[in-house]
C-alpha cells in the first residue's frame, strides 16, 4: 500500500470517536500546560503515563502526541501576554510577541502564531506521514553498530553540542547513565548497582525520575527565588484577528519557519529552540522592515512559532521510524511506548500500522482542534495566567506526586522522587540541563545493549564499529559535533550556542 | 543563564561549590567500579559483558570530576543566583511528610499537608486556611482517581468514611 492509503486508513481509525476524544483531552491538556509558566509538555506525558497504564495504548499514544503539540501552541500565549516562556522553545516568540502586546497588538500576535503553528503542524505532520516510510526502510538495512552510531550522534547533540557549557551537559547525560545501569541488567540477568534493594532490581522508573526533575526541581528552583511580585499579563486589547498587511507580512514567514523547523526537528539535533532562533535570525535579515525588529515585528513571532511546531512533528520521525527520542518529551513519549510492550521502530510500522498511522493521522485531526482551541477560546487560556502562584504550584506538585504514588505506592518510590527532585533543583542551581539525564535513562540502556550485540557478533573486535560506513560517517559526525563546539567556546564564541540551548522539551 | 565570570573586582577563587560536585561525580564513578566489579569474570566470548558499560560510565564520570575541578580552579562556573532557604525547606518538609504519612494516614491527608506546606514555600503561610483547603481537594482528587479511574492510591481514616 502507498503512503496516502495508509494515511487514510489511519484517518479512518483516528475519526473514531472514543481516539478523537483522546486527541481533544490532549490537545486541551496540552494547551494549558503549555500556557501555565513552569510546566512543560515533558511533564504532562510523564505524570499522565502512571495514569493511563489501564487505558488502550492506541488512545494513550494520541493523546501524548496531542499535549506535545498543544504544548507548542500553549507556549505562544504565555510568551506573548506574560514575557515568561512557558517552555524553552517559545522563548524567540516572547522577543517581538511581548512588544506586540504591549503596543496593544496582542491580538494579531497571538493570531499569527496560532495560524502559523496551525500551517507549519499541518505541513510538518503531512512531510512526517510521508518520510517516515523512506527512513524505515533505511533503517532495516541498520544493524546494532549503525544503531549504536546513531544513539552515540543523538547522546552528544542532545547534551553537549548546544547549550553554555561541554563539561555540564556531558556530566548531566552521566548522570543519565549512571542511573540507567541501576537493575537487573536485560542480556544476562546480573542485579547491578541495586545493592541489594529489591525497590531497584526494575530500575529507575523514567517517569518517576522527569517528574522529581522537572515538576519538583521547578518549583524548589522559583520557590527559592523569593517574591518577585506579580508577573505582569498584558491584556488583549482589540481584534485577534489579522489585517491584510499582517498577513501578507506572516504567511512566509510561517512557510520558511516550516521550512527550517521540520529538518531540524528530524534530524537528532536536540530541541526546538534551535529552530527558533535560526527562524528568527532568518526573519530579520530578510524583512522589509528592520526597524519594527526588537520594537514587536509580525515576522518574529510567525516565523519562530511556525518553526517550534515543524520542529515538534519532525521529533517524531527519528521517534517513531527509529525509537530514538531528541528531546526530552519524545524520550518520556518513548517510555509511554515502552509501557504498552511496544517498541518505536521500523519493526512498529510492519506490525502495528494502525497504531502508527492512526497516531499520525489523528496528529491533523489534533492540528484543526487546537487552531480552534487558541483562537477563539484564547480567552479562556489567559485566565490561566493569573492563578496565584502558591496553589498553581501546590497543584502541581499535588499531580506530580499522585502519578507517582498511583504507579508504585511506596515510601521507597517517593523517597527516590524527593532524592532526584534535590538533585534537580542542585543542577539547576549551578547550570546543569536537565534533558540529558532523562534522555540518557531511556536511551542509555539501549545504546549498551547495541553495542553489546555489535560486539558479541565481531566477537569482541571494536574496530567492527568503524568499518561500517553507516557508523563511522555517524560516529564522525558525532565527533565533530563535540569537539567544534569546545573550540568555539574556547575562541569565546559560547554565545551562540548558550543561546541554542536545548533545556526541556 | 547568565554567562559565568567572576566579579572583576575579586580575584578567581577556587569554587568550593564546584569542587563538591566533583567529589560527587568522582563518588558516584567509584561506586559503579566497586559494585561491578564483582561481575568483570562475566565478559562471555566477546570480552564484553555486564560490567563492561559499567566500567565505560565510571571511568567518564572520572574525567567528568577532574574536569570539573578544572573549571572549579579557574572560576569558570556560572554565577549562582541567590537561593532562599525557607521556601526549600518548606517544600521538602511538605514531600517529607507527605512520604511518611501516605500509609498511615491515607492519601487525602498526607498530599493535603504536601499542597498547604508548597503553598507556604510560594508565600500563603496561613496554615490554618490552606491545610483543610488542601484535603478537601486531596479527597476530590481521591474519589476521581482511585475511585473511577481505578488508581491504586492508598486509603486512610478519611477515605474510608466515602468509600
Amino acid at each position: 500500500m502507498s503512503t496516502f492509503e495508509f494515511l487514510l486508513q489511519g484517518i479512518v481509525i483516528a475519526a473514531q470517536p472514543m481516539n478523537l476524544l483522546y486527541a481533544l483531552i490532549g490537545v486541551t491538556l496540552g494547551t494549558a500546560v503549555g500556557v501555565l509558566p513552569g510546566i512543560g509538555p515533558a511533564l504532562t506525558v510523564a505524570l499522565l503515563l502512571p495514569v493511563t497504564y489501564k487505558l488502550d495504548p492506541g488512545g494513550s499514544l494520541i493523546m501524548f502526541a496531542g499535549i506535545y503539540y498543544g504544548g507548542m501552541y500553549g507556549g505562544s500565549t504565555t510568551s506573548i501576554l506574560l514575557n515568561t516562556p512557558g517552555e524553552s522553545s517559545s522563548i524567540v516568540t516572547a522577543l517581538e510577541g511581548n512588544k506586540m502586546a504591549r503596543a496593544g497588538r496582542g491580538g494579531p500576535a497571538l493570531a499569527t502564531a496560532a495560524i502559523g503553528s496551525f500551517v507549519a503542524g499541518l505541513i510538518a505532520t503531512l512531510a512526517l506521514a510521508f518520510i517516515a516510510p523512506f527512513v524505515v526502510k533505511l533503517a532495516l538495512v541498520f544493524g546494532p553498530r549503525e544503531y549504536f552510531a546513531l544513539m552515540v550522534l543523538a547522546f552528544v547533540t542532545v547534551s553537549s553540542a548546544f547549550g553554555d557549557s561541554t563539561l555540564r551537559g556531558l556530566t548531566s547525560l552521566f548522570i543519565g547513565f549512571a542511573l540507567a545501569i541501576i537493575g537487573i541488567d536485560q542480556l544476562t540477568g546480573q542485579a547491578r548497582m541495586s545493592f541489594g534493594i529489591p525497590d531497584l532490581l526494575d530500575g529507575i522508573e523514567v517517569t518517576t525520575l522527569a517528574v522529581a526533575m522537572f515538576a519538583i526541581g521547578e518549583s524548589l528552583y522559583i520557590a527559592a527565588q523569593g517574591d518577585l511580585g506579580p508577573d505582569k499579563v498584558e491584556a488583549v486589547k482589540g481584534s485577534v484577528w489579522m489585517n491584510r498587511q499582517d498577513w501578507a507580512r506572516s504567511w512566509k514567514a510561517w512557510l520558511r519557519g516550516t521550512a527550517i523547523g521540520f529538518p531540524i526537528g528530524a534530524m537528532p539535533a536536540g530541541g526546538a529552540e534551535i529552530g527558533t532562533f535560526l527562524s528568527y535570525a532568518t526573519e530579520k535579515r530578510l524583512t522589509k522592515y528592520p526597524e519594527e525588529f526588537g520594537n514587536g515585528a509580525i515576522e518574529g513571532v510567525a516565523g519562530p512559532e511556525a518553526a517550534n511546531n515543524a520542529s515538534a512533528a519532525g521529533t517524531l520521525v527519528p521517534l517513531l521510524t527509529l525509537g530514538l527520542p531528541t528531546t526530552a518529551t519524545a524520550a518520556i513519549m518513548l517510555a509511554g511506548f515502552q509501557q504498552y510492550g511496544l517498541q518505536p521502530g521500523p519493526l512498529l510500522f510492519a506490525t502495528n500500522p494502525q497504531l502508527v498511522w492512526g497516531l499520525i493521522a489523528s496528529l491533523l485531526i489534533a492540528n484543526f482542534m487546537l487552531l480552534v482551541l487558541n483562537l477563539p477560546l484564547v480567552g479562556l487560556w489567559v485566565k490561566l495566567l493569573t492563578i496565584p502562584k502558591p496553589w498553581l504550584y501546590a497543584g502541581i506538585l499535588l499531580f506530580a506526586t499522585l502519578g507517582t504514588i498511583g504507579a508504585n505506592p511506596s515510601v521507597f518510590e517517593l523517597g527516590m522522587l524527593l532524592a532526584f527532585g534535590l538533585l534537580g533543583y542542585v543542577m539547576r542551581i549551578f547550570g546543569y540541563p536537565i534533558a540529558p539525564v532523562v534522555v540518557g535513562l531511556i536511551l542509555g540502556p539501549l545504546a549498551e545493549q547495541q553495542l553489546r550485540r555489535a560486539l558479541a557478533i565481531s566477537q569482541g573486535d571494536v574496530t567492527v564499529l568503524f568499518t561500517s560506513p553507516v557508523a563511522a560517517v555517524l560516529l564522525v559526525i558525532a565527533a565533530a559535533a563535540l569537539i567544534v563546539p569546545l573550540i568555539l567556546r574556547a575562541r569565546g564564541r559560547g554565545e551562540v550556542l548558550s543561546q541554542l540551548a536545548a533545556s526541556e522539551d | 543563564m547568565s554567562k559565568g565570570h567572576a566579579p572583576s573586582t575579586e580575584k578567581r577563587r577556587p569554587d568550593r561549590a564546584a569542587l563538591f560536585i566533583a567529589v560527587f561525580l568522582a563518588a558516584l564513578g567509584g561506586l559503579i567500579f566497586w559494585d561491578t566489579s564483582r561481575l568483570a569474570g562475566a565478559g562471555g566470548y566477546s570480552g564484553v559483558g555486564p560490567a563492561t558499560i559499567p566500567f565505560v560510565i565510571a571511568s567518564g564520570l572520572l574525567l567528568l570530576a577532574a574536569w570539573t575541578v578544572f573549571e572549579a580552579l579557574r572560576g569558570d562556573f556560572p554565577v549562582r543566583e541567590r537561593q532562599e532557604v525557607g521556601p526549600v525547606i518548606w517544600i521538602i518538609g511538605g514531600l517529607a511528610a507527605q512520604m511518611l504519612l501516605l500509609k498511615p494516614l491515607g492519601f487525602s491527608i498526607a498530599t493535603g499537608l504536601l499542597f498547604a506546606a508548597t503553598a507556604a514555600g510560594f508565600g500563603k503561610r496561613k496554615l490554618w486556611f490552606t491545610i483543610p483547603i488542601g484535603i478537601a481537594i486531596c479527597l476530590g482528587v481521591w474519589l476521581i482517581f482511585a475511585g473511577l479511574l481505578q488508581l491504586s492510591l492508598p486509603a486512610g481514616p478519611l477515605e474510608h468514611l466515602f468509600w
